[in-house]
């Protein structure tokens, strides 16, 4: 169901947590995280609030010391990750008024200069600033002072600084919060270009499903502090069970049935009624559903469902 | 390339254009125009008054005293502010995320915060020896003045630099930092002689550095017979420069710890908790 990597494979996951616990006091934020994020993959934590994805990332990042389990990203333990380390890792935080007299280019040329000691034959560092600039669409905006940019244009500027150093694996917790439409869009096309492209590793935190969709190569569903399913977007919907929900009318009534295989029910009802059948619908369950579903049941401290996270073990 | 060599350069470019931006913002020219106006008015109105127990006037006395409280009081207050403000819009998790970052951002605040004072002693000094007759009695006083003003700035910016670290929020720079260095410069002999304070008040005052800096500044500035009216009769030059460098090295010593530990608990979480207080505080 979900993937299983045989031990001692030659290409380690870049980021790789087993057993993760974080408690503040006597509140658990994190009961026993296992997770891996392989090379070039997009992975999403998808979470409700305070379910511990800014936690479970800035534990990644090593901003924030965890209280129990085993934690390696590319390689090394993220508490005790030194300044080689921290230039392959890209990290987008969420600014709010810093360098407000600064603009956009400036900003970019002083933090990307920090990676030029680390750049390899293979990999220049830090990336090309107009090139920069025009890929995160600040192009226009580059000379202006960073206190006049928009909230959307400071997030891009966010991004851009996150990326500048051409990082391996990239942390982005909420990218998005804040972007309209179009913003989010352009994010979108970055990220699948970075993915791509460059075959950045991609770790990213989000409560939109719909990026989550978009985005992800498999999405992680982080609930009381575990993960309670992992997936792609399709597998986790086709884990709920009746995934599918068909509606009709016949004689001017209307009717309803769940079922987890539509279309063998569908041929039944027209062998049955034939011409009778009228507005038939029939509506999958959306990753929404699923959602929504594995959390209630994962917080509701009931879960029913196959527990994912140790199937994976 | 040496990381940390390369690091501290950048530090240095950040620290010049901060510089640069601060001398092209209204705002900061607006401190330095205040600055120079209410200490040269002071100066002024005190112009004809003649210091007990010396044939010097008020303002060739009082203008190295200023400096030298200025000088402390600007470099304790100006990094505690940056540092506590920086640590709440995230500029410092910045430069956590980068490879020898808070090399880089400690190197820039240091010479930002020694460079800033540049502009405050000249629009002290420029007109100040234009109104005022007598102020540096020998050329050779602007030695004693430029090692003053190191030994002084190294002295009192790490104290500037482990405010801004402890402080638990820019509002309480206020009350941690702003407090008690005016108490301090209020004791420090810039106004009133030491010698007309309480013994004990003599005591505390010389434990801190502003009092030596204003010392040094007036033993640059002043003619030597001028040392009469001083606590023991004397500049007590090695005293100065035992006591300043004194505090130089614990400086040293206690700054990165103290810097590595504020880094530490930086966290994307806490910018945001910070910045949604400080949306609070405005409303």
């Amino acid at each position: 169901m979900s993937a299983v990597f045989p031990p001692g494979r030659a290409d380690e996951p870049v980021v790789r947590v087993r057993g993760l616990q974080m408690s503040y006091g006597s509140h658990d934020v994190l009961t026993g995280v296992d997770l891996d994020v392989h090379a070039g993959e997009v992975v999403c934590l998808l979470g409700p609030n305070g379910a511990g994805k800014t936690t479970t990332i800035e534990i990644l990042e090593g901003f924030r010391l965890r209280s129990g389990g085993d934690v390696q990203v590319l390689g090394e333990d993220p508490a005790q990750g030194g300044d080689a380390w921290r230039a392959r890792v890209g990290v987008v935080l969420q600014s709010w008024r810093d360098h407000a007299r600064w603009t956009p280019r400036r900003l970019l040329e002083q933090l990307g200069g920090y990676f030029a000691p680390y750049a390899t034959p293979e990999r220049s560092r830090p990336y090309d600033l107009d090139w920069l600039l025009d890929t995160v669409g600040l192009t226009e905006n580059a000379d202006r002072k960073i206190g006049t940019l928009s909230g959307g244009q400071r997030r891009r500027l966010d991004v851009a600084v996150g990326i500048i150093g051409r990082p391996e694996l990239l942390f982005l917790d909420e990218p998005t919060a804040g972007f309209d439409p179009q913003a989010r869009r352009d994010f979108h096309d970055l990220v699948h270009r970075l993915s791509d492209l460059e075959g950045t590793s991609i770790l990213l935190t989000t409560h939109d499903l719909a990026e989550a969709e978009r985005l992800a190569d498999r999405i992680l569903i982080l609930a009381s502090g575990r993960i309670v399913a992992e997936g792609s977007a399709e597998a986790l919907t086709r884990q709920v069970a009746g995934n599918a929900e068909v509606r009709w009318a016949r004689e001017g009534e209307h009717f309803v049935h769940a079922t987890d295989d539509p279309t063998p029910f569908v041929r039944r009802l027209f062998e049955q009624h034939g011409d009778e059948i009228t507005d038939l619908e029939v509506r999958r369950a959306s990753l929404e559903d699923t959602y929504i579903a594995m959390v209630q049941r994962f917080e509701s401290g009931n879960p029913t469902a196959p527990t994912l996270a140790e199937v994976a073990r | 390339m040496n990381p940390t060599r390369h690091a501290i350069g950048l530090g240095l470019r950040r620290g010049w254009t901060e510089f640069v931006l601060s001398l092209r913002s209204p705002q900061d020219q607006g401190f330095y125009l205040f600055m120079g106006l209410a200490t040269l008015t002071y100066l002024w109105l005190n112009r004809d008054s003649e210091v007990a127990g010396t044939d010097l006037l008020l303002p060739t006395v009082a203008l190295p005293s200023l400096l030298g409280a200025l000088l402390a009081f600007g470099v304790i207050i100006g990094p505690a502010y940056s540092l506590a403000m920086e640590r709440e819009d995230g500029t410092l998790l910045r430069h956590k995320a980068l490879p020898h970052g808070m090399q880089g951002y400690v190197t820039g605040q240091l010479l930002y915060h020694s460079i800033g004072l540049v502009p405050l002693l000249l629009v002290i000094l420029v007109p100040g020896f234009l109104l005022f007759d007598g102020l540096m009695s020998e050329p050779s006083g602007w030695l004693t003045f430029a090692w003053v003003l190191v030994l002084g700035l190294l002295a009192t910016l790490p104290i500037g630099m482990v405010l801004g670290s402890v402080v638990p929020s820019v509002q309480k720079v206020g009350t941690w930092g702003m407090l008690p260095v005016l108490a301090v410069t209020a004791i420090s002999g810039i106004f009133a002689p030491l010698q007309s304070l309480w013994g004990w008040v003599q005591v505390v005052a010389q434990v801190f550095p502003t009092y030596w800096i204003g010392l040094g500044m007036r033993s640059a500035f002043l003619p030597d017979a001028a040392a009469a009216a001083e606590l023991g009769g004397s500049w007590r030059t090695g005293m100065t420069v035992l006591v300043l460098l004194a505090w130089a090295v614990a400086g040293l010593l206690v700054t990165p710890r103290v810097l590595r530990r504020m880094a530490r608990r930086q966290s994307g979480s806490q910018v945001l908790e910070a910045k949604e207080a400080a949306l609070q505080w405005v409303k």
